[in-house]
């Protein structure tokens, strides 16, 4: 998918005027973020504490041994039957499951969701190699009738009113008008279940690897999931490298806390734990089980200073706390992940320069990590990468200029004083209550009133004081 | 955030840092600490070397503009045992910033260290490091306060009940809830200027709240909020104001402990 995250400044700025989208946010994030708060701590705010601690523990111990535990995965998911290729990039995912789509003779291709193909642009290759591919996730399913792009990694059109989602419905698909959500549903669920019965091959993402029993582990929601990855005569699944956890237990541990995060329930509705294709004496399953392991720029950020950020496991907590999400929802962020985690992902994943705005898109609230299952510090990373755009000289000349010339000036405290002074004598010029016309604080005097310099400072104060008393103490 | 080995700071001299924002443009809250501290028979220095911690640098990724200015306050503070300030974004900076900023420098990361378990901010100065919370002070009429939760103090120092604390104790005073407390007010520093109509997306969400909020006062603990909140009251035309909780619970001292403010 290409990179729209240079515009996000301008991207923004729509989002805020647009008043449905504003409503649709503001109503699923405080919703989600509610539940999640409720499911976390549901035991009590230690225990809550204390798992997320332990996930993170969990993650880490998985990130530290990576490369030890991919080819444990390997091995075990080969001997349960699994084949296991690798990926460096998008365009080798997208030849990979070309050349399985052509070896099986596959014509249409159901879809589970999953967000590293839309960080591939999976559908638009199959669908240009002439490959029927459909999304049945039902959120995917209404994104895809739209031909847009999903909004949020867990629930992708939330920037959708029902109103809307109905209207594409009818028009698209003839759906009988309806103001009844369950009853869209169910209208979907019979136009998707034709698709489940006769698809050639079905894809899905990973939530994880085991890596000590090669098992692919799924949580879904919808029963799509099922259908995708047990119906079709083969099934495919693409997973990020980083994906791996290396034991049973700690799978366990982050099984709970995934749901609980990203949707707040103690359990999803299906957890798949998938140990190979369908074996001999089984009744049901696939044929053929291909697990592709996808770099992806991922082996890059390993080892580096941002590693930390590939202990993500794509609960879409962050995006429902973050106000800055909140407010824009998540298209303004211009490629596959939104919010908080978003902001370090893509500038990491795709382009620094290009992403520049994003690192910058943030107060610093410390929200995101005060959610994250697994305690995984944006606000440091959001900073690090700020530090890496200004070395690399991808901030305004001006704003470099001005850093200058404050830090010159800061460290003098006279110079500073004088600063101050000759500002406050510059500020009675300035009128109250309107917009400066120009220059950096344009847009902050828009909404907000300047504070006024103080015609004495803290420290002429204290300086005073300190002479008033040393006359008093004069004998 | 842990600070193993954190002295006590009982009985000891307090060193100010006031920083930039208060001592140019807010000094009633510096004058407001100072006085609270007083009151408390804490004796208060102001070492006037003191400049900037670097925080408006080193959050917009200036960090090579921001470092000679955390040097600075680490050859200005290091033989203080208690640096004292009245923000606690400022206090964030130097507790968890500066040990990060100087991590490949050993020297440096060594009076970091020192200095960040030596500093506090103000609200947990007096209730975490001297173990008081009522200051017995009294307010001449009723008076009813909600806090704005600053997010650095609230996410990264885990302040939040010591402000509610001490205005509790507060003769005459009453702390009631202001709804999302705790969201941010959208000033961010660079942010705010970078990204101005994002931030005031969230500004107006923070003012609907403390306009529907009972209490006509609300305080918090870093004027940077204040700032940022107080502009866009102004500029709405509303009455109310933010106030530093230094400057609320200086209200109540007694009469004679509080002259002295500065020239405006
Ligand atoms: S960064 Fe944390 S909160 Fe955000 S999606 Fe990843 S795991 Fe979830």
């Amino acid at each position: 998918m290409d990179s729209h995250a240079a515009e996000f400044v301008v991207a923004a700025r729509r989002a805020l005027a647009d008043t449905p989208l504003q409503a649709a946010v503001k109503r699923a994030t405080d919703t989600a973020a509610r539940k999640r708060d409720l499911a976390m701590f549901a035991a009590g705010r230690d225990y809550g504490e204390a798992l997320r601690q332990q996930s993170a523990a969990a993650r880490h111990r998985a990130l530290s041994q990576l490369p030890d535990l991919l080819e444990q995965a390997e091995a075990r998911l080969t001997a349960n039957g699994a084949t296991v290729l690798w990926a460096v990039d998008a365009a080798e995912v997208c030849q990979h499951v070309q050349t399985i789509a052509a070896q099986h003779g596959v014509r249409r291709v159901t879809k589970a969701k999953s967000m590293i193909s839309e960080e591939v642009g999976l559908n638009d290759a199959l669908i240009a190699a002439g490959i029927e591919t459909l999304e049945t996730d039902l959120g995917e399913f209404i994104i895809q009738l739209a031909g847009e792009a999903p909004s949020h990694i867990v629930t992708p059109v939330i920037h959708k009113s029902k109103e809307a989602i109905r209207d594409l419905l009818v028009e698209r698909l003839d759906m009988p008008p309806t103001d009844d959500a369950g009853t869209m549903a169910r209208f979907a669920r019979e136009h998707l279940r034709a698709a489940f019965l006769s698809a050639d091959m079905g894809i899905s993402g990973g939530n994880f690897i085991i890596a000590e029993t090669g098992t692919l582990c799924l949580v879904t929601n919808e029963g799509n999931g099922r259908m995708v990855t047990t119906l079709p005569p083969v099934h495919v699944a693409l997973v990020g490298i980083e994906k791996v956890v290396a034991t049973l237990e700690d799978y366990a541990l982050l099984t709970q806390v995934l749901p609980r995060s990203a949707t707040g329930q103690a359990l999803a509705v299906y957890t798949h734990m998938i140990n190979g294709p369908r074996r001999p004496d089984e009744i049901d399953g696939p044929e053929a089980l291909y697990i592709i392991l996808v770099d992806n720029g991922r082996s890059a950020i390993y080892g580096t200073d941002y590693a930390e950020v590939l202990g993500c496991i794509r609960c879409g907590a962050c995006m429902n706390a973050c106000p800055i999400y909140e407010a824009t929802g998540g298209h303004a962020y211009g490629w596959v992940y939104p919010g908080p985690v978003g902001a370090v992902l893509t500038p990491l994943l795709t382009d620094l320069q290009e992403a520049s705005p994003l690192p910058y898109a943030s107060t610093l609230c410390g929200k995101c990590k005060e959610v994250c299952p697994v305690d995984i510090d944006l606000p440091r990373m959001l900073l690090d990468l700020r530090r890496d755009l200004v070395n690399a000289g991808h901030t305004p000349w001006l704003w470099a200029a001005g850093m200058r010339g404050w830090s010159l000036a800061a460290r003098s405290p006279r110079l500073f004083d004088a600063a101050a002074h000759a500002a406050r004598i510059g500020q009675r010029a300035l009128p109250d209550g309107r917009k400066l016309p120009l220059g950096p604080l344009g847009g902050w005097t828009a909404s907000r009133e300047l504070p006024r310099i103080a015609a004495q400072p803290f420290r002429a104060w204290w300086a005073a004081q300190e002479k008033a008393q040393s006359h008093d103490d004069e004998p | 955030m842990d600070l193993p080995e954190r002295p006590s700071p009982v009985g000891q001299p307090v060193a100010l840092f006031v920083t930039c924002l208060v001592d140019y443009l807010f000094p009633s809250t510096g004058v407001a600490a100072v006085r609270l501290l007083e009151h408390l028979g804490v004796t208060v220095r102001f070492p006037a070397a003191q400049a900037c911690c670097g925080q408006p640098g080193y959050n917009g990724g200036y960090q090579h503009e921001a470092q000679p200015l955390a040097e600075r306050f680490l050859d200005v503070f290091y033989d203080i045992p208690v640096i004292v300030s009245p923000s606690g974004s400022c206090t964030t900076m130097i507790r968890q910033e500066y040990p990060r900023l100087f991590a490949n420098d050993p020297p440096r990361l060594e009076q970091a260290q020192a200095i960040a378990a030596r500093t506090w901010e103000l609200t947990e100065y007096l209730v975490d490091g001297l173990g008081v919370t009522n200051l017995g002070l009294r307010l001449d009429a009723p008076q009813t306060f909600a806090v704005h939760d600053s997010c650095h103090g609230l996410r990264y120092l885990g302040l939040g009940r010591q402000a509610r604390a001490l205005l509790t104790a507060v003769e005459n005073a009453t702390v009631v809830p202001l709804e999302d407390a705790d969201e941010c007010c959208g000033f961010g520093g660079l942010f705010s200027v970078k990204m101005p109509d994002l931030s005031a997306a969230l500004l107006r969400k923070k003012i609907g709240h403390i306009r529907a909020c009972e209490a006509p006062t609300i305080v918090t603990g870093d004027v940077s909020c204040m700032m940022h909140i107080n502009g866009g009251l102004a500029r709405e035309g509303a009455s109310r104001r933010v106030r530093h909780i230094a400057e609320a619970l200086a209200d109540g001292l007694p009469e004679r402990e509080r002259d002295g403010q500065p020239r405006r």
